[in-house]
């Protein structure tokens, strides 16, 4: 039979437990709110860029000359991954999606023999790749979101990134970071940065163009522009990850925490009945004990 | 959308600043000033750092300074990506003098070519915002 006493500590470890899990959920719920309006105020943003680039692209495809952000060096030997986590944990499955998917990728292109780079953006992407893929990483960037995330951080990522490329470092780089929908549905997504993939051309632009997409004319040059607008489109959907992780981590915080926080109140229910009920038993059994003590008399 | 006007968006990294139907909105433009109507032809340029002007019913309405970016000009659309924009009537003359001040020293103090250029940019937006401010 369960200890009166160890029933009583129980119960009050759970509430403790409780008042945390109920306050970290709050707290969460709070900055979700945050990052979802700086998520949603910089998607503008990033699609009239990825739009533009896209037709640029389109007029500039299979041309020589192109610049290698956008052509690509060529080959695709050497991968660069970057993964972008959160600093801390306790948000629910928020790491180990991005972090599994990460690892699929990677088994699949050490499989086809590719070399692998990873730069970690966020410190629990790194604690859990560095068992299997520590020899890849190389390097760890902590606190983007911290106070909030700033363009200027995500621009000088891009700028590193940038530079290696330029340095032959690596042919593909690719962005891995879960897209925010709502606090329960986060999307594990691969996003393709250099060379740039533009998306699939939306009707509107070509309905716009009269139906010719290539027919922009360009001040200064089209390769002007193009090789400034690349290195600018990295930045943008370097900091468009960044945001939706952030929305992203939060969201799936909050309901982690609000489900723990209920089975917190589940499991002190059960305790407390549990409590009750062997509270009962023993004062029925000094009952019994001294009526029968009584009797025996 | 109202007939005869064009469909003008403002965009930072941070926020849409402006998406509203002017008449006519002149950018400046890496090569010169353009304006755009409705039914501009297909266009993309680069920005340079300067005063986007909105103009409705033949007047000025909205002046609003930009540090540079890119413009997309469609016939029935303009564009703007801005990297940092702030209205002409919220620019503190102060605060520009200083950044003027700062940028000329930072563009004294470098050394490496690529620094230098970041710097000589700097300069640039900074002159082409104390002119926005004088007016």
């Amino acid at each position: 039979m369960p200890n009166l006493k160890d029933l009583r500590v129980r119960i009050a470890s759970v509430k403790a437990t409780q008042k945390i899990t109920s306050a970290m959920k709050m707290v969460a719920a709070a900055k979700l709110r945050r990052a979802q309006e700086q998520a949603e105020a910089a998607r503008p943003y990033a699609e009239r860029m990825e739009r533009m680039l896209g037709s640029l692209a389109a007029a500039s495809a299979g041309q020589a000359g192109a610049p290698a952000l956008l052509a690509g060096s060529g080959r695709a030997d050497v991968h660069l991954l970057v993964v972008g986590t959160a600093d801390r944990g306790l948000c629910g499955g928020f790491n180990s999606n991005i972090v599994r998917n990460s690892r699929q990728l990677i088994r699949s292109l050490v499989g086809d023999g590719k070399t692998v780079k990873i730069l970690c953006v966020g410190r629990k992407g790194r604690d859990a790749l560095r068992r299997e893929y520590g020899d890849m990483i190389i390097d760890t960037i902590e606190g983007v979101t911290k106070p909030r995330p700033t363009f200027d951080k995500s621009e000088s990522i891009a700028e590193r990134i940038t530079r290696m490329f330029e340095d032959g470092e690596f042919d593909v780089c690719t962005l891995i970071y879960a897209e925010f929908r709502s606090a329960i549905t986060q999307i594990v997504t691969r996003q393709q940065l250099i060379p740039f993939a533009p998306v699939a051309v939306d009707e509107e632009v070509a309905e716009a163009g009269g139906g010719q997409k290539a027919s922009y004319e360009y001040e200064p040059s089209e390769e002007e522009i193009l090789e400034a607008l690349l290195p600018r489109n990295l930045a943008v959907q370097i900091y468009k990850g960044i945001l939706e992780n952030n929305a992203s981590e939060q969201g799936s915080r909050m309901t982690a925490m609000d489900s723990a926080t209920r089975n917190a109140g589940d499991m002190i229910n059960n305790l407390t009945l549990i409590y009750n009920r062997t509270r009962q038993a023993v004062i029925t059994r000094e009952l019994i004990e001294i009526i029968s003590a009584k009797e025996a008399l | 959308m109202a007939e005869g006007k064009v469909e003008f968006e403002l965009v930072s990294p941070e926020k849409l600043l402006l998406s509203e139907p002017v008449e006519m909105v002149v950018v400046p433009g890496e090569e010169g000033d353009f304006g755009v109507l409705h039914q501009h032809a297909p266009f993309i340029s680069a920005v340079r750092p300067g005063v986007i002007k909105v103009h409705n019913g033949g007047k000025v309405t909205e002046q609003i300074f930009v540090s540079g970016g890119f413009a997309e000009v469609t016939p029935a659309r303009c564009t703007v990506l801005a990297e940092r924009a702030v209205a002409v009537a919220d620019i503190d003359r102060g605060a520009a003098e200083q950044q003027l001040r700062d940028a000329r020293e930072d563009l004294a103090d470098e050394k490496d070519e690529h620094d230098r250029d970041q710097a000589e940019r700097q300069v640039a937006v900074a002159e082409a915002m104390m002119a926005a401010a004088i007016g």
